[in-house]
């Protein structure tokens, strides 16, 4: 693989390789979260930072682990932070912590963060190992606030609470977007949107 | 009875992948075959019910007593993880062809979040244990359920005539979001 340089690590997970979009990761909390906007940013934050501490770590102990039990060391070292990340939701932002639920414990299986681990930070220094978390982090986040809006906007006719739509469609909403089907539908919509986009600047 | 409903809900009502999404990235990703997809379904359900028969355990006997709950994610991460380790030597030894098939769809079930979904989300509906394991064996057989209908229609799928962008995950996400609304059928029929 070719080098690149710092800003390239930062810049590529957010259009070019975004988690979500592009590399098909991490869809269960995209889907299960996002039926507002602020519940998607509380869910990109929390897995941004777990992603960040587990790329810098596993990234300075890459030299030590013997390469055949490398898993089960990654997965410690998330599950670490992962539970870090839910005493300290369960803390200070218990209201969400509430509304995430099953889905903090759940960022341990995050497809994303392992696979950053894997295919990044067991093979790059810390300093860009924590750019590509902080890019790919930032990438996830801004995809689950689009569709967390978009599905808010349609489902409840509001973005982070405030009336975007009206009284009179928030009394009658398009509820099924923030019902499941919904989450699949939004998100089908969005990646053949971003693939239409990608594909014209080729 | 109490049995028969969580069974019902686990499987059908809040069917794990199309009204939780839970475990979407295999559903996503073992749909493209009506073999494996059968294949991968068997092997989640077995697991799930193994994971819960040594999770609730776990943390009933062990974590709280001694007030460990807090080490509930890590503990129950590993143990999935080497259960499913356990699974993959097992398929590869008796049954290799399945295990060709399934590729390396095997060891992701590691990360498959509907293994530790149900073996966290078991402990939080505070179940005993024999209900938690209906659970898990229901959520199981409600995966694979999905999973086996999502496959057979992704192989007529395969022949349509797709518009462009829609080609590869978005047409197959839409597809999903029409069997969920499909399961939306099931609701209020039990609740529990």
């Amino acid at each position: 693989m070719k080098k690149k340089g710092p800003f390239f690590e930062l810049a590529k997970g957010i259009v070019k390789e975004n988690p979500v979009l592009v590399l098909v990761l991490g869809m269960c909390p995209t889907l299960a979260v996002t039926t507002s906007a602020k519940n998607g940013i509380a869910m990109g934050i929390a897995a941004t930072a777990v992603l960040i501490g587990s790329n810098s770590v596993i990234s300075l102990i890459r030299k030590f682990v013997p390469d055949e039990v490398r898993i089960p060391i990654f997965i410690v070292v998330i599950a670490s932070f992962v539970t870090v990340i839910q005493l300290v939701m369960n803390a200070y932002f218990y209201e969400l912590f509430k509304v995430l639920g099953l889905f903090i414990p759940l960022i341990v299986v995050n497809c994303i963060i392992l696979g950053r681990a894997e295919a990044f930070a067991s093979k790059n220094n810390v300093f860009l190992s924590i750019l590509d978390g902080i890019g790919m982090g930032i990438g996830f986040t801004l995809t689950l606030f689009f569709l967390g809006a978009f599905r808010e906007i349609l489902g409840s006719g509001t973005v982070l609470g405030f009336n975007i739509l009206g009284e009179s469609y928030s009394k009658n909403p398009m509820l099924i977007m923030i019902l499941p089907p919904g989450g699949f539908l939004m998100l089908g919509l969005m990646m053949a949107f971003v693939k239409v986009f990608t594909e014209k600047r080729k | 009875m109490i049995f028969l409903l969580i069974f019902i809900s686990a499987a059908l009502v809040n069917n794990f992948v199309l009204s939780r999404f839970l475990g979407i990235c295999p559903f996503l990703g073992v749909s493209k075959k009506l073999d494996s997809a059968v294949g991968m379904g068997i092997a989640v359900i077995f697991v799930m019910v193994l994971a819960v028969s040594v999770t609730w355990p776990l943390q009933h006997y062990i974590l709280n007593p001694l007030g460990l709950a807090y080490l509930q994610t890590i503990t129950f991460i590993l143990i999935i993880a080497s259960l499913v380790q356990l699974v993959e030597m097992i398929l590869k030894k008796n049954v290799p062809a399945l295990y060709h098939s399934l590729g390396i769809y095997l060891p992701l079930i590691t990360t498959n979040c509907a293994i530790l979904g149900i073996a966290i989300d078991a402990i939080l509906k505070k179940y005993s244990l024999a209900a938690s394991l209906v659970y898990a064996l229901g959520a199981g057989i409600g995966f694979t359920l999905a999973l086996v209908i999502m496959a057979g229609i992704r192989e007529r799928l395969e022949t349509a005539d797709t518009p462009a962008p829609f080609k590869g995950t978005p047409i197959n996400l839409i597809l999903a979001s029409l069997l969920s609304i499909a399961f939306m059928g099931f609701s209020a029929l039990v609740t529990v």
